[in-house]
């Protein structure tokens, strides 16, 4: 009880800490009366440009108060931003999945197969999402209005594949030899002794796995959405930058972050549903 | 009655830095249909080698396994294999674990038919109560049982054991040696069993087979044991031929093992010292323990 107290406690601690300082550093609009008479406002404090926590709140609760108003295509709730670009991601990351996994289980089972594009993994592996994305539009440029569509798919798809790739490639070659030989001794076919015993027992990788694939599909849609332009939450940020509306920057950022975390935290309960069944 | 299985000159030889090492050379081994064979020996002979020769799971360099008058040339659910470890798949339950064989065999079966066979040799081994758990909710003995039910509902032609009691408490080891004994005495199968334990192997077999210390090990001497079945565990104790045999057994192990099986001891050798200073388990003679009327009741462990 009292661990859950702190639980509680602490991270509040550290949000007010956090929020304390930024106050401290954010800049602050003043009023400076001319020699004529006229007032102008100017900004002061060590970051001029950065708005303060009270401010953030007052300029964007419009976007938090009624996360699902769409006023105008770029003037929607924060949600409903959100909500677009969830569709897209998770459009993406099932194709990661459904790629990834037969990929993983080719690597974990082929040494062959493993020996021929382990090396090429590892060099596509580290490429950035903002280098992907113009080759993405490119290859679907036949498809025409759809290009950026799809391109925005084939990025989020390539860069949040290679975590599900690589852990159930791990999963596969972790397969204890004890239960090869149950299937060995029983003479399961090809198929059962994939679907009976390599895929139950490579699951909880699987599910790493996916957890972290879904972690960095969702990295990634800022950027494919800052470059295609499609509505979303990352093109909002991007177009509030270029109107000079610092507030709405945060708005996304801590949004962003929270959706970012509370899927996380989905997957890790389902991660752990699946290892605790054996 | 002819016999059941015949190891002819198996030998087995894995790739060493130096060239081929051979831990097993012509093993000669002859075993009759419904017939009870233990394989005795120090760690490291290659006993489970042989074992897993004859369930396929290891190729053979050179020699023949002949099993019910056909050559064997790989795995196959006709042999029954009990594993050291239970390896259960933990994400089966018991009885799903059961049918995952028997459904491989008896595939022509109706479904029902299908699940009494894995029901009743799962209640055979005691475990009626909790054949609809998963392995983790189970004890290491219930595990073990499970693997013995699983190897017994193939109908296997024969039962392959390797140590299947080596990794339990001598309580629970007890009970499933009990166990092993009552299904063998319903369903007679021919059984190769491989054990550290002399009076395991005492109290279970039909014959005894001496393996000498590798490399290159061999069938070092063979002994009968002919007390009556079924058997009792107290009634073998006490038999009198009992403590002769168990003397036999450790003789050979602490004096014979390290010779080849054409050689014979020396007249005056002095005392045996190459296999005590060898860095292997040696085989558990355990002094005898007291039995109580509980020890030899069998209860899901
Ligand atoms: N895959 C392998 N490659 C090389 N050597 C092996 C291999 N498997 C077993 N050996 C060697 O063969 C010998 C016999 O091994 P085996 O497991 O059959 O012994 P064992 O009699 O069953 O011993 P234990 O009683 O400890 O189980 C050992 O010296 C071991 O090092
Ligand atoms: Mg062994």
């Amino acid at each position: 009880m009292k661990k859950s107290l702190q639980d509680i406690f602490f991270p509040f601690v550290g949000l007010a800490l956090v929020l304390a300082f930024w106050q401290l550093i954010a800049g602050r609009s003043l009023e400076r009366v001319r020699a004529d008479g006229t007032s102008e406002e100017i900004r002061a404090g060590w970051i001029k440009d950065l708005p303060t926590p009270i401010d953030t709140w007052v300029k964007t609760r419009k976007y938090v108060l009624e996360p699902f108003a769409k006023r105008e295509e770029l003037d929607q709730g924060i949600l409903r931003f959100t909500w677009y670009s969830l569709v897209i991601v998770g459009k993406g990351y099932f194709i990661a999945l459904l790629i990834g996994t037969p990929l993983g289980f080719l690597l974990g089972l082929s040494k062959t197969f493993a020996r021929m594009f382990d090396p090429l993994i590892q060099v596509l592996r580290p490429v950035s999402p903002l280098a992907w994305m113009p080759l993405g539009v490119v290859l679907f440029t036949g498809a025409g209005k759809a290009a950026n569509d799809l391109g925005a798919l084939f990025t989020i798809a390539i860069c949040s594949m290679w975590p599900t790739v690589l852990n159930t490639a791990v999963g596969v070659r972790a397969v204890p030899q004890d239960y090869l030989n149950v299937a060995k001794v029983l003479k399961l076919s090809r198929t059962q002794t994939l679907f009976r015993i390599l895929v139950p027992a490579t699951l909880p990788y699987m599910f790493t796995g996916y957890r972290l694939s879904l972690g960095i599909a969702w990295l990634v849609i800022v950027a494919v959405e800052m470059l295609t332009g499609r509505v979303g939450i990352g093109n909002f940020l991007w177009n509030e930058y270029n109107n000079g509306l610092y507030t709405s920057i945060i708005l996304c950022i801590i949004t962003i972050g929270l959706v970012g975390f509370l899927l996380d935290r989905g997957m890790s309960l389902l991660e752990r549903r699946i290892q605790g069944a054996r | 009655m002819s016999d059941y299985v015949e190891l002819s000159n198996l030998t087995k030889g894995f790739p060493g830095s130096t060239g081929p090492v051979i831990i097993v050379r012509d093993f000669n081994l002859h075993i009759q249909r419904g017939e009870f064979v233990t394989l005795i020996g120090h760690s490291g002979c290659g006993k489970s080698t042989v074992l897993s020769m004859l369930a396929g799971l290891c190729p053979v360099t050179s020699g023949a396994i002949v099993l019910a008058g056909r050559e064997l040339t790989g795995p196959g659910p006709d042999r029954g294999v009990v594993f050291q470890s239970p390896s259960l798949l933990p994400w089966l339950t018991a009885f799903k674990n059961v049918m995952l064989g028997v459904d491989q065999v008896f595939f022509t079966a109706p479904r029902s038919e299908r699940a009494r066979i894995a029901e009743y040799y799962l209640s055979v081994v005691g475990l009626a109560d909790a054949m609809h758990k998963r392995p983790s909710e189970l004890s290491q003995g219930m595990r073990q049982r499970v693997g013995i039910a699983r190897a017994f509902a193939l109908s296997p032609k024969m039962l392959l054991l390797d140590e299947p009691f080596g990794m339990l408490d001598s309580l629970t080891r007890f009970e499933l040696q009990q166990v092993l004994v009552n299904l063998w005495s319903r369903n007679a199968v021919t059984a190769l069993m491989v054990t550290h334990d002399v009076d395991e192997a005492l109290f279970l077999s039909d014959r005894i087979v001496m393996m000498t210390n590798g490399p290159e090990a061999g069938v070092g001497d063979i002994l009968d044991v002919t007390f009556s079945r079924p058997r009792e565990r107290r009634a073998v104790i006490e038999h009198s031929d009992y403590q002769r045999l168990r003397d036999h057994l450790i003789d050979f192990l602490e004096t014979r093992a390290h010779l080849r099986p054409n050689q014979t001891p020396a007249p005056h050798r002095p005392p045996p010292s190459a296999p005590a200073s060898r860095p292997v388990n040696r085989p558990v003679v355990r002094p005898r323990e007291p039995l109580t009327a509980d020890v030899l009741a069998v209860t899901p462990g």
